[in-house]
């Protein structure tokens, strides 16, 4: 079982890092705190629903700043849900970027905001694919017969 | 501390508490549905502020309503107003990203009971549930 052992130090070592560079906040913790085992696969089944969203929301951020006439106001809704989304995940350098986001948008500032949505675009598939890792690493741990350090 | 707050909310209302949850956004409603399921409370949800009144307007009733403030077709705001035009006394709480003093004022004045800003937590929900178990 040293295997397993190596992997749940790997994992605590990992989500540590997640934190400390800022990726996730205590929001993460709070959605770890909710699962339990009548809901073993809470955190998994609400971070799908957020890459889900944010996709979505990414893609019509795209469409909507190549228009000829750029509807601002639209444009403000989509990043105020992006960063009610990330923050309720716990995602805080996307919910960062919103934020500067939202305020290009104030001032109409059309090269502020595809600067953000690229910047938006790169943290998003950052923490898309740390917390894909995190997964991953839950899973080997699970599959060698180990349990998940929880709460970390 | 939230146990006693459940409890005294289970002796006024004599049955389990019921909440309805009122977000356009997919993982916040889910997220919200598994905070309240947490604590005990039974909760259905409403897509935005117009499904919100509709259940109502068919004779749900709800303890407590945690209502975001930007959605689709009706916001926040506007379904607080017509809920409260319709005689709904429910606890309203507005959970928000809105942190300007003068938009929340905004969202307080047209009935609230208290307001809470996203992302919503067990804690702050204690903090609504407390209020209402003291009103």
């Amino acid at each position: 079982m040293a295997g397993v052992a190596q992997l749940q130090r790997q994992l605590v070592d990992y989500t540590a890092s997640l934190f400390h560079e800022g990726f996730l906040d205590d929001q993460f913790n709070q959605l770890q705190q909710l699962q339990d085992e009548s809901n073993p696969d809470f955190v998994v089944e609400v971070v799908s629903l957020f890459f889900e969203d944010s996709e979505r929301l990414l893609n019509e951020l795209a469409k909507s700043l190549e228009q000829q006439t750029i509807d601002f106001k639209r444009i403000d809704a989509h990043v105020h849900q992006l960063k009610g989304s990330s923050s309720s995940i716990g995602a805080q350098r996307v919910q960062r970027v919103c934020i500067a986001f939202r305020n290009f948008c104030d001032e109409k500032n059309v090269e502020g905001c595809q600067k953000c949505l690229q910047q938006v675009k790169h943290e998003y598939s950052l923490v898309k694919s740390k917390l894909e890792t995190l997964f991953k690493l839950e899973q080997q741990i699970l599959a060698a017969g180990g349990s998940i350090p929880f709460p970390m | 501390m939230c146990t006693s707050a459940i409890t005294s909310l289970r002796q006024n209302s004599g049955t389990k508490i019921t909440a309805l949850v009122v977000d356009d956004d997919t993982t916040i409603r889910v997220i919200h549905q598994r905070l309240l399921k947490n604590l005990g409370i039974e909760n259905q949800v409403a897509k935005n502020g117009q499904e919100a009144v509709d259940i109502h307007s068919s004779g749900k009733y709800f303890d407590l309503i945690i209502m975001d403030m930007d959605m689709p077709i009706l916001n926040g705001i506007e379904a607080t107003k017509k809920l409260r035009a319709m005689g709904i006394h429910s606890m309203i709480a507005g959970v928000s990203s809105r942190s300007m003093e003068e938009e929340v004022q905004e969202f307080m004045e047209a009935g609230l009971d208290d307001y809470q800003e996203k992302p919503l937590t067990t804690a702050k929900l204690i903090t609504i549930l407390h209020k209402f178990s003291s009103a």
